[in-house]
Formats: structure tokens, sequence, C-alpha cells
């Protein structure tokens, strides 16, 4: 492969990140800046955070072969409005939890039985869930809406008015240092009708900023150290350059989001939930054998077979991770929304589906990272509030939102066609 | 005498890196039954798609004079439309619909945007009259046999009015009664005319009907033979169809000890998945034992593969009968897994299907089929998998650039080797190659040829299936061989020769 090539290959793999970059600053300036401000970066992740949860899981059943799960919209509905209604009913929080999970992963299996084991096609077996939970979402709630007032649970997961890390690290003298250098450089800090303020009397959330800074050394770190094995064992090193870069550029944009959230409210409990889910099944899909298969399996159920693995028990697991994660996005969503009704998460099945699409998860299986979902759930989301403070109507919305999945698989397909030309000629 | 209805000059077709035909005559006279023989990859069907325009023109080098008149076919509707129809080995029917509806499959009767059904049904009913069939053309394909498929490919055939029919395999599915009455079907339409074309590998059929025979061996035409005038007995056939120079094609295999039993299997009976009645593995015993090649031969179609299949952990077929010993003690391998824990392994034919994962790195493909030997608790160790990679890209000199490539992009020499590597990191005592070296070029052979005997050496059983001659011979120390789903034949690589394993699937395929 040549230079062109490796340049080719540099530009097909961040593809969608420049694309994220375009539409962030396309956004930036045709809302004169509104999209960044340290509200709607928290709210951008705040209302995508079961976008990225669901797509975790549709990733693994992408992976199997391009095969999706319609189902979890209304697993969505069903988990959490079984949560609500036991919370409404006065069952501690702890229990409507596990049982919204237990749920989710007990519908995962369900569907993975018939998907893995009879052989329904994955969009018939889905279609079928879809519909079902949907009506049973109902049935619990007898066509009702629930809300849900427990605080300890809203906290945790996310919703109502204080869901952020508490700022416990916050200490005065250091504020106070820190403020007296800021003065010292001519920088000065303002309230929100204009006053000057001390830094100290100034809304800021440090623990926020103290986490940014420790996941920064943290990664830099990692990623020295990692080198270093990588050299010890004999592995071929990307260029200095682009490690620096790349460092650079991940470091710029934690410490950058830290800082947003900071001089918001701090770090919403969401972005917890959603790094763990992310960290996770990041773990899950590169360093383990049952990572290792979703992938294999994608590529070539007969060829994963024929090396003596057993393919069914990859797709049910595939389904029932699924399930539990659309479980999981339940909870969050009665959190997010304080409360249930039998209509949410409507349409949730496509946002995450294209999202994966989007983060470049192949529509024929074998690839795709969690890398990517971040990308193409971010991207999504971006797209959805960048329209709306732009006042895009809601159908407009949806229009745009389509055109992009309809680009982003037009660039898998078009990819795989060049390959296959290329490797007949 | 007679006037020449099709006459091929010179074509030669090239793929890349390979000479598929190498400057091949062909005259075929009107109204003659002419038959095409020769090994598997000779260059028959490639020839026939050439005449059919599957590979249109432009492709290749030379003419093809149909009729008087110089042609140029772009594609299948071209030559249909002068009246030249194939009909290929694997029957091109759709199960769920009609012999009708088959019949004019993208040559339907009345309009385009108004089908008339009732002409559909009437003329398919006549066409199928002519072919000797009595079913209703309103019968679904897949409610039909076989044999009766054959014909309603014969009448689809008909219905685009064939002046030039050519058959690929017609009777290679059939059974005796089928294919003696489609024979006989030929014979009758020559009366009436029609001039065909058959490729058949079952010599004694060959005999029956045609009226010249022409030889193909690598991608030439050899000769042609005329039925009346010369002589056509099998053994001149086989002279023709495999003589070839045998020089040092293959390694020699140094300090050959072949141990103790490895594996046995006895009465091994294999019914297809589909065709329920249809016994792919007929009564078969073979053994292998350790530090041995045992190389199978035959034809493609004659149950090898799915003879290696049904033993790798029954992963083919259906309905499997028979005795499976390893080291003397019987067992019962339900998975490949089970199969891959006893340390055999299956080196699949279709590399590309059932072998590698192409959107795969060499890396992964190395380790999936033995991860636990890399992994703890499930977890990975890349360090270690790399390692392992490394090693065999070294073991096997396999050109890449790195074992992080995607094996898609390897060629198909290197391709087979990652296959290799992945199945010799399982560790296996039992090595069953499926057509190891089909479609590699000669160097990336040798060295294949070179790991099989490495192998060996090690104390692996290899067994080695093969429809190449010369490999088989070449590389086995004892040979089996296959037809029609049984072994017809069992003997020594020394006394091996070209002619009389062809002999022995000859003598086969007339029941003897």
């Amino acid at each position: 492969m040549g230079s062109t090539g490796k340049l080719t290959g540099v530009l097909k793999k961040y593809t969608m990140l420049l694309a994220l970059v375009v539409v962030v600053i396309f956004f930036f300036f045709a809302t004169d800046g509104v999209t960044l401000n340290p509200k709607n970066i928290n709210n951008l992740i705040a209302q995508n955070a079961y976008v990225f949860v669901l797509a975790t899981g549709m990733l693994l059943c992408i992976l199997t072969g391009g095969n999706i799960d319609l189902a979890v919209g209304s697993v969505v509905c069903f988990a959490g409005g079984v949560g609500a209604v036991m919370m409404d009913k006065n069952i501690p929080w702890p229990v409507a939890t596990v049982v919204m999970l237990v749920i989710g992963l007990l519908i995962g299996m369900w569907q993975g039985f018939w998907i893995a084991y009879i052989k329904v096609p994955p969009f018939i077996a889905t279609l079928a869930g879809m519909l079902a939970f949907r009506g049973l979402s109902n049935v619990v709630m007898g066509g009702y809406q629930y809300t849900v007032d427990d605080h300890t649970f809203l906290n945790v997961f996310g919703g109502g008015a204080d869901c952020y890390i508490p700022d416990f690290l916050r200490n005065e003298g250091i504020v106070t240092a820190v403020g007296k250098t800021l003065n010292g450089w001519g920088i000065q800090f303002h309230d929100v009708e204009g006053n000057v303020v001390s830094l100290n009397e100034y809304t800021f959330n440090w623990t926020c900023l103290y986490v940014g800074i420790l996941f920064v050394i943290g990664f830099v770190i990692f990623t020295i150290v990692n080198r270093g094995l990588l050299k010890k064992n004999g592995y071929t090193l990307d260029p200095v350059i682009a490690v620096i870069i790349k460092t650079v550029l991940i470091c710029g944009v934690a410490l950058w989001i830290a800082f947003k959230l900071a001089s918001y409210k701090g770090i919403p409990t969401a972005l917890i939930w959603i790094i763990a889910v992310l960290a996770i099944f990041s773990y899950i899909t590169k360093k383990t054998t049952l990572g290792r298969n979703f992938y294999a399996v994608g590529g070539s159920e007969k060829a994963t077979r024929l090396s003596g693995i057993n393919t069914n028990r990859v797709m049910f697991l595939a389904y029932t991770l699924m399930g539990f994660l659309a479980g999981f996005a339940g909870i969050l969503n009665i959190a997010r929304y304080v409360g249930a009704q039998p209509t949410y998460g409507q349409g949730y099945e496509m946002d995450a589906i294209a999202a994966c699409f989007i983060g470049g998860a192949s529509a024929y299986g074998g690839t795709g990272t969690i890398g990517g979902v971040i990308i193409g759930a971010a991207l999504m989301g971006v797209i959805n509030q960048g329209m709306s403070i732009m006042g895009t109507s809601a159908n407009m919305q949806v229009v745009v939102k389509g055109l992009v999945l309809l680009i982003a698989v037009f660039f898998d397909v078009m990819s795989k066609v060049f390959k296959k030309g290329g490797s007949k000629a | 005498m007679a006037e020449v209805l099709l006459e091929m000059k010179s074509i030669t077709k090239t793929f890349p890196g390979v000479k598929a035909l190498d400057n091949v005559n062909l005259k075929v006279e009107k109204g003659e039954i002419h038959a095409l023989v020769g090994e598997n990859g000779a260059g028959k069907s490639t020839l026939m798609n050439v005449l059919s325009g599957i590979y249109p023109y432009g492709t290749y080098d030379g003419d093809i004079i149909y009729n008087g008149e110089v042609c140029q076919f772009h594609k299948i509707k071209d030559s249909e439309s002068k009246g030249i129809v194939i009909i290929h080995q694997e029957l091109a029917l759709v199960p769920y619909m009609t012999i009708g509806e088959n019949m004019f499959l993208g040559n339907e009767r009345g309009k385009k945007y108004n089908i008339d059904w009732n002409l559909t049904y009437s003329e398919a009913d006549k066409y199928l009259k002519m072919v000797g069939l009595t079913d209703s053309s309103k019968t679904l394909v897949k409610d039909i046999g076989t044999g009766k498929q054959q014909l309603v490919e014969i009448a689809k055939a008909l219905a685009k009015n064939a002046k030039l029919l050519m058959l690929d395999e017609p009777t290679s599915s059939l059974n005796e009664t089928d294919s003696r009455a489609l024979l006989d079907l030929m014979l009758e339409f020559k009366k009436n005319g029609m001039t065909m074309i058959i490729i058949s590998h079952k010599l004694n059929e060959v005999a029956y009907v045609a009226d010249k025979i022409t030889i193909v061996r690598d991608g030439s035409t050899i000769e042609t033979l005329d039925c009346k005038k010369d002589d056509i007995s099998e053994d001149r056939i086989i002279k023709g169809m495999v003589a070839r120079e045998m020089t040092d094609r293959f390694p020699k295999r140094k300090d050959v000890k072949i141990g103790d039993m490895m594996m046995e299997v006895k009465n091994w009976t294999v019914y297809h998945p589909e065709f329920t009645e249809r016994k792919v593995v007929d009564d078969v015993s073979i053994n292998v034992r350790k530090g041995e090649v045992v190389g199978i031969y035959g034809l493609m179609g004659a149950g090898r593969t799915e003879l290696a299949m049904s033993i790798f952990g029954r992963s083919y077929g259906i309905g499997i009968t028979g005795e499976l010993l390893l080291n003397g003690t019987p067992v019962h391998l339900t998975s490949p897994k089970s199969a891959i824990a006893h340390k055999i392994a299956y080196v699949t034919e279709d590399r590309k299907g059932n072998g590698l994962v192409l959107t795969n790195s060499i890396k992964t493909n190395t380790s999936l089929a033995n991860l636990d030997a890399i992994s703890k608790n499930k977890v990975i160790d890349q360090d270690k998998e790399y390692a392992v990679a490394v090693e065999y890209v070294k073991k096997l000199r396999t050109k890449t650039p790195s074992v992080e490539q995607n094996v898609g992009n390897l060629s198909g020499g290197n391709q087979q080797k990652v296959l290799l590597s992945k199945w010799m990191f399982a560790d296996p005592d039992v090595l069953i190659l499926d057509e190891p070296t089909r479609g590699i070029d000669v160097g990336a052979k040798y060295e294949i040829y070179c790991i099989i005997n490495d192998l060996a050496a090690a104390g692996k059983s290899v067994i080695l299936i093969s429809s190449e001659l010369p490999e088989v011979i070449g590389m086995s120390d004892r040979i089996y061989i296959m037809n029609a789903a049984k072994i017809v034949g069992e003997m020594p690589a020394s006394e091996a020769t070209q002619e009389n394993i062809m002999a022995c699937i000859v003598k086969s395929g007339r029941g003897e």
C-alpha cells in the first residue's frame, strides 16, 4: 500500500469524526455560538444518554451480521413503565431498578431464543417484540402517566434538577488563590447580570474540572506506558507525531467539555452511566473472546462455526445483552423524564440503529466499534440539538436525520464496492 | 459433407495471472453431438462461457463464427437470440415457481406488462411433451425430482428456440435410469436436426451419444476424435486427458515414518440435508495412520467434501451413520467444537466462504479456532495473540506487511497459508485438507506441499482431498479413489498412475 493508500485509509477511518467536527462548527456559526454554551453541552449529554446505551447494544446485534433489534423502543418503555408503577406503589427504588434490569435481560433472552435457536429472522422476531411490548406497556400503565418522585432514584440515574455529581472537591483556599492569579492577569469574572464578581462567587463546579484534569493526566500516562509496552513486544508503532496529535486532540476535547460542564452545574450523573456502559462494552468487544466471536460471526458465520465456535450462542448473547441494555435505558429514560408514559421510547430503535451505521458499522456485519458508536450517537445528537436551536421544524429534523443515515451507509457500501473492484482487477 | 455450424478460432482467455484458455479451436457440424472432455479446471466451462457471452466479446481473443458469420456476443441474450443455449451443471430453476413460470422466466409470453398465462402454460405443456414429461406445467419445480428438473431445463432451452444446445455435465446429479433417458432424448433431438455440445466426465456416456470428441487439457484443445473413424476407447481418451509432464512439482519426503493407526472411519453414510433421500456418502470406510499422508481423489461432486465435513463434527449432512475411531477408541463428535477438542482439523476447500473471516486480520483469523490458548478467563492476551500470529507468518512464509492486515486483501496463496496457520495453531493430530492448492499459483503450491510434508514428518495424520491427479499421486502415501458417494478403489501411491486411477472411476461409473 502506497502513501496515497495510507492517506485514504486514514481519511476513511476518520470520515465520520471529520463530519462530526464540520457539523459542530456549522451549528456553532449558524446559531451564533449558542449550541456550544455550557447548558447546551450538558443537555446534549443528558438528552442523548439513551442513544449511547441503546446503540452500544445495537452494535452487538449489527456485528453478528447486520441484524437489528426493532423492539428496543418498546422494551425501554415497558421496563421503565414497570419500574415507574412499582415506585408509584412505594416499592423501594433499588428493587424497582433490579426488576427493570431483569425484565430487559429476560426480554433479550426471549428474543435471542427465537432468533438464535429457532432461526426466526431477527427483523420478524423483533418486530413482534416491538408490537407486543408496546402493548404490554399500555397494559401495565393502564394507559396512564406515572410520575417518579423518588429523589434518590432521580439523582442516581440523572433526572430532575440536581442530578449532578456534587462539588465535593471544592476548596475555597485554592479558589481564592486561583482567582487572585487570574485577576492579576487581567481576567475578570461576571455573574448573570454582568457585574464583576470574585471567582469564589462565580458559579463553577471545581470537582468537574479536577476530574477532567485527572482524566487527561491518566490518559497521557496510559499512552506513554502503553507505547513502551508495544515497543517492548515488537509491535509496529504508529508514528510519534500521529500519537501526539491524537493525544492532544482527545485531551483538549475532554478538558474543554469538563470546563463547559463545570461552568454549568458539573458532571451530569447520566454521563457517568454512559461512560460506564461504553467502557464495559468497549472492553468486551476488544479484549474478550466473546467480543471476538461477535465480529467473527458477522464476518463469516460458516467459517466461525467450523472453527468450533457455537454461533447460535453468540447470536443469543448479542440479543440478551441488547435486552439488558434496553432495560437500563428504560431506567435512564424514566429518570430523565421524571416519569413514564405508554408512548415513551417510540423511534428509539431507529436512533440506535442510525447511530451504529453512521458510526461506521457495516450493514453486513463484522465491522464496527464502540468508538464509532460514540461518534454516530454524538453526530445525531448534535444535529438534533442544532436544528432545534435554529428553530427547524420537528418534521424537517426527521428528514435530515434520514438523509444523514442514507449518506453514511452509502459511504460504507461504496467503500466495499471499491475494495471488491480493487481485488478483482 | 456436413455444414459447419459453429467454429471457434484460436480463442484465448486470460484471468489475472492465469491463462484459462490458450488458443482453443473447436469446429461443430450441424446436426452432430459433440463431446468436450477434460479434467476439472481444463477450461471446458470457460469455453462455454465465452461462447454464450457470459464473458463478453472483447474480454477474450479469437473469433466465434456461427452460421457463417462472425459473432460478437456481449451478453447471454445475444447468444440466445441466435439459438445458442447453455444448460448449466447446477440447475437454474426457482424451486417455488411452477414449471411454466420457470420455463419462460425472462422470456415471458404475452406482453411485458400483461403476461398471457394461458399461452404460457399451453406452450409449456407442449415443450414438456417434447422432452417426454407428462407432468402439468403448473407443478411447482420443488415437487419434481432432479431427473425431471433436468428435463425441464432442456424444455426451457427448447422454448428459447435453441438451435445449438450445450449441456454442461447434464447427468452429474442423475441416477442411472434418468441419465439413460436423457441421453436417449439427446439422440432423438439429433434425428430432428438439433446440434448439441455435451460436457461430461462420464466417458461411457460420451461414447454412447457423441459423434465427435474434443479433448481439452490445460486450457488447450488437444485433439478431436471422430467416433466413426478413430479409436475412442476409454484408455485412449484418458491418455489424452491426463498426459502431461510431471517434473519436480512435488517436494520429496524424507524419512517417512508411518506409525500406529490414528483415525478409522467405518461404514460411514451421510444423506443430503435438503434432498433427504440422496446419499452423498455411501458406506465409506477409510483410515489414516500417524505420519501418513492419505490422498482422496475424486471428481467434483463425488462426495469428498461431504465425507470430510461429516467426519468433522457432523458439520454437513443428516442421518449420519457409521463408526469413527480415534486411536482405537470410538468417539461421537457432534459439533466442530467437539471435533477440535478431539484434535481433528478440517481445512476447507472454500477458504473465502467457510474458512476465513475476510473482514478480520491475519492475527484474529489465526487464533479463531483456538482462542482458549491465548486467553485467560475469556479475556484475550493480546500480546500472546500477536506473537502467535507473527510466529506463523514467519513459519509459513506468508507475504504480508503486518499481521494486522485483513485477510481479504491477501492473495489466494497467502490466504491459504493463513487458513493453514489457523488449523496448525489448533494443534490437531488429524488434518483433513480439502483442495488445499485450489486456485493458487505454482510457487505457493510448492510451499504448501512442503508444509504438508513437514506436518507428516511431525507425526500428524494428513488426509489430502484433491481433484488434481498429479497432486494426489505426488503427495500421498496411499490413495483412496472416490466416485458417486463411494470409495471405488484404494492403492499405495507407488502403484498409482493417472491411468489406473481414472480407470477405477470409469469402471465404477459403469457399475462394474
